[in-house]
């Protein structure tokens, strides 16, 4: 009998600490639920991190989303730079300021303007602070950087005296508080901040690597709670903030018996199941000019006539190309954009690095919900093999996890099997359609087989295909003992094969033609020796029937003699 | 810039303003220490305002008050701010230009 006061599933200890969600997609997560309410977190990164914008984030939503008005006090910018700034992020800070749900306050020292005589305290900044958090009832500060006080400060005694109380008050007042500082060399902060703010420090960072910038994102510490401690990459775009965290590794996800249409008839014939399996990775793979777009905008098409969305992540066209491109093999994918059951995300693949790449993948994704995507090309991503390995792991999690069909396509170097990308996803790919060019005869011809297809059993056969004016076609397969043979070749073979064929069809007649002549002339010779047997029976019966007759007239003949002899008494 | 400064002109109006946040003993020596140098060094061409934030907190950000107490001085021209409870008069008095005609002839 089950157990019905079992304890309901918890999702870890860190469901005692209450948290303040950032509304930023992707942190929430990492962190279990967002900030820890009613404590300041430490912002820590260097200059051009975003660390403002991501302050303002935190705030906006606040206001926005979850109902909680907020403080952001600047130490660097004034109220106007900062509207102007965050307005590329669609926030418009005026109208919550007119609201009264934001307050923004400017606190600006200037180290020549001040003099300073004898002691003091920051009580100036506590009231303004104060007076800001009660005039819109704000439950989310923000403090950026307040390390400006150092600079204009000369006192660092009495600054670090008052920071501590200052964070011990903002607990008091209960609002959950970012307090952001430039990076210092050797430690955190520039000015050692981390000391007074120690419940929850991230840390973002802005590294180039060959030459490709990647904004990451590291959450160093959150006391009372678990939470991921890789460093994630985010991105900064006219949608905002973006967290991308990339942990789910696990295999846990669901999988789907569904096939859906590749778009290609006669490629859903070779799949056992009529398709590929729905969440499954696709991988396309082939020289130049094979047709590896074509196939993944083929199979685009399948999807948005059936009603469903489709996302097409371009590398090297822009979106007119490709429809203009693939309506040229009979594929329309104006009429898909038209109805917004498509959309185009092109980029130029060295535009960020492989994480940020991911992550805008990762967003676009996440709003726009499609039921399959395309990347096309993989191979235009240019790095390490173990960075795109991993790249493309995530990616294929995260559309395998949403239940997302993910065709990827991938240009083959000449005269080599795979090529980097190619071996380092080799392993993630469900099903792996190969596309080859056939050099023979004096002329090209296009191949493809389905190199493998996990979970169905597929057909093994290389077969031929041609791009025509209304989409791709499969030929029926010529495997003869003088192995693939393809386009003229091909029709040459069957030539001589049709030839061959009537041969055989005439012999055969004429054998069948023989034998019933053969037939007829037993036939014959049956019957005239039926009818000598026939003859030859009538010669019998007369025979008898003359005996018979004989015999009694024999008798009779007896009989009257012996009555002329008077022997009858 | 001292040279042509309107401060030590024997005729200059001062205006000037202390901002305190509650009677906090650092506020009252403030308060204490101006009134002095003032007598001292402005008899009767000088004028104090006390503010007190904790009455009247949305005065603070106009004057861009940060620390307390600050002593704003509004007039002459230019506008300058001094921190701390005014206990180092000398600094006071240069940092605020109050220099006594007579001394600032010698």
């Amino acid at each position: 009998m089950p157990n019905h006061k079992a304890p309901a599933v918890t999702s870890g200890a860190s469901v005692h600490l209450p948290k303040t969600p950032t509304g930023i997609g992707g942190l929430d997560d990492l962190t279990l639920g967002g900030l820890p309410t009613g404590r300041p977190t430490l912002l820590c990164g260097a200059a051009g991190c975003g660390k403002t914008l991501f302050g303002m984030t935190f705030l906006v939503n606040g206001c926005d989303r979850f109902d909680e008005p907020g403080v952001f006090m600047s130490f660097e910018e004034r109220e106007q730079d900062l509207a102007a700034n965050v307005q590329s992020l669609g926030f418009n800070i005026e109208e919550l300021v007119a609201k009264k749900r934001l307050a923004i306050d400017y606190v600006r020292i200037e180290r020549a303007e001040i003099e300073e005589s004898g002691e003091y305290d920051l009580e100036g900044l506590f009231v303004r602070l104060g007076h800001a958090i009660d005039s819109v009832g704000a439950k989310r500060v923000v403090l950026d950087t307040i390390e400006a006080l150092f600079s204009g400060l000369a006192d660092s005694t009495i600054l670090r005296a008052e920071l501590r109380r200052l964070f011990s008050w903002l607990k008091d007042k209960g609002v959950t508080a970012i307090i952001t500082a430039e990076r210092g060399s050797g430690q955190l902060t520039r000015f050692g901040i981390e000391e007074y703010v120690s419940d929850c420090v991230i840390l973002l960072d802005n590294r180039v690597q060959d030459q490709v910038v990647t904004r990451r994102l590291r959450v160093i510490k959150y006391r009372g709670s678990a939470h991921g401690t890789n460093e994630y990459p985010f991105l900064i775009d006219d949608e905002g903030i973006t967290v991308l965290p990339v942990t789910s590794a696990g295999l846990g996800h669901r999988v789907s018996d569904e096939a859906v249409p590749t778009g290609v008839a006669d490629l859903d014939a070779m799949l056992g199941k009529g398709g590929y399996f729905k969440d499954s990775s696709i991988l396309i793979s082939g020289l130049a000019g094979t047709g590896k777009s074509t196939f993944a905008a083929a199979f685009v098409d399948a999807a948005c006539s059936r009603g469903e969305r489709s996302l097409f992540f371009a590398f090297e066209e822009s979106p007119d190309q490709v429809v203009r491109n693939m309506r040229s093999v009979g594929i329309n994918l104006a009429r898909h954009l038209k109805s917004g059951l498509l959309r185009f995300e092109a980029a130029r693949p060295s535009l960020f690095g492989f994480e940020m790449h991911l992550a805008r993948m990762n967003r676009d994704i996440e709003q726009f919900k499609p039921a399959s995507i395309v990347v096309d090309p993989i191979s235009a991503f240019r790095g390490p093999s173990s960075e795109i390995h991993a790249t493309l792991i995530r990616l294929a999690d995260v559309c395998k996890t949403k239940g997302i069909t993910a065709v990827f396509t991938a240009l083959s170097a000449v005269a080599e099997q795979m090529n980097e990308s190619e071996r380092s996803v080799s392993s993630l790919m469900d099903t792996w359609i190969a596309l080859q060019d056939i050099d023979a005869d004096g002329e090209r011809n296009r191949i493809l087989y389905l190199l493998k297809s996990r979970g169905m059993s597929h057909s093994k056969q290389i077969r031929e295909y041609e791009l025509s004016d209304d989409g791709i076609h499969l030929t029926a397969p010529y495997l003869g003992p003088e192995g693939v043979l393809t386009g003229a070749a091909r029709m040459a073979q069957e030539a001589r094969e049709r030839e061959a064929e009537r041969e055989r069809m005439e012999l055969t007649e004429r054998r069948k033609r023989e034998m019933a002549r053969k037939r007829d002339a037993l036939e014959r010779q049956i019957a005239e020796m039926r009818a000598a047997l026939d003859a030859e029976k009538d010669e019998v019966t007369e025979l008898v029937e003359y005996q018979s007759l004989r015999s009694a007239s024999a008798t009779s003949d007896r009989a009257a003699m012996a009555k002329k002899r008077g022997g009858s008494r | 810039m001292i040279e042509d400064n309107a401060a030590d002109d024997e005729t200059t109006e001062f205006n000037l303003r202390l901002y305190v946040a509650g009677q906090t003993p650092k506020s009252l020596a403030a308060i204490a220490n101006l009134k002095k140098i003032c007598e001292e060094n402005l008899a009767g061409r000088y004028k104090i305002e006390v503010i007190d934030l904790v009455v009247t907190p949305q005065l603070a950000a106009g004057d861009q008050i940060v620390a307390i107490p600050t002593l704003v001085r509004r007039l002459p021209p230019p506008l300058k701010r001094m921190i701390g409870d005014l206990s180092d008069s000398e600094k006071v008095i240069v940092g605020l230009d109050l220099r006594p005609v007579g001394k600032s002839m010698l």
